[in-house]
């Protein structure tokens, strides 16, 4: 696996360091559907602060992940969109629409934990 | 055009390595953050567009400079099966594959300058330029 996906807790956390192929992203969607299911994790938080490009192919991937993993049982939420990036998505007409969407790591957890049932150690 | 660069599209990995050279071209121009953003957006969106319709081409980056007026150009060239009907695929959420794109008009407006040079059977090329 060449993303790293860390657990914390209930929570699987994927920090996007250099930017992904699209094979990479498609990696990550399956990985990460398997480590919610193997994990019970309930959470997901992707964190794109370093990424410079949020593409068509990008946005469709992560909004695929955030589908699969809650059909899986889990909830996902994208954190560090960079104002830049969401400027260029937002004049594309792309959107993260039906994901949740934080500032940073720290807001984006606290809004997962804020979802009924997510990050509840059981 | 003193600056200019050109990449080979052949792999999703080419499509990363075109838009940062673009981004390098736009910093060396002193583009703003917002506008390198749509610059390697516009570039990543033109080289998909060549994987999926012609599998392979060309993305070449220049400076250009009219009359000190200085723009950062893209050109996406490749030998693909070319545009049937351009003024349908300069439609809003116009799609032949049904999969990936934002299409040309995304890129159009992305952009300052957009031209597409299409023929079918002839490939296609597209222009596009951020100004200053």
């Amino acid at each position: 696996m060449s993303i790293p996906i860390l657990k914390h807790g209930r929570t699987l956390i994927v920090s996007l360091q250099s930017e992904p192929t699209d094979a990479e992203f498609v990696e990550l969607q399956h990985e990460l559907a398997q480590r919610v299911t193997t994990t019970h994790a309930n959470g997901v938080l992707i964190d794109v602060t370093a990424l410079e490009v949020l593409d068509s192919f990008a946005t469709r991937t992560l909004r695929e992940i955030g589908q699969t993993v809650t059909l899986c049982g889990a909830r996902a939420a994208i954190v560090g969109v960079q104002p830049e990036v969401a400027f260029a998505m937002a004049q594309l007409g792309l959107s993260l629409d039906g994901m949740l969407t934080a500032l940073d790591l720290e807001e984006g957890l606290a809004l997962l934990h804020a979802q009924p049932g997510v990050g509840v150690v059981t | 055009m003193s600056i200019s660069s050109c990449i080979a599209i052949r792999a999703d990995v080419d499509i990363i390595t075109a838009r940062q050279r673009g981004r390098d071209l736009g910093v060396e121009l002193g583009f703003p953050k917002t506008d390198l953003a749509l610059i390697a957006t516009a570039i990543s969106e033109l080289a998909r567009n060549i994987l999926t319709y012609a599998g392979e081409g060309e993305i070449e980056i220049a400076l250009e400079d009219v009359g000190g007026r200085r723009g950062l150009v893209i050109v996406a060239r490749d030998q693909g099966p070319g545009i049937a009907d351009l003024a349908l695929a300069l439609q809003d959420g116009y799609s032949t594959s049904r999969s990936l794109g934002i299409g040309l008009p995304g890129v159009r407006r992305l952009m300052d300058e957009f031209d597409v040079v299409s023929e079918p059977g002839s490939g296609t090329v597209v222009k596009a330029t951020k100004w200053q």
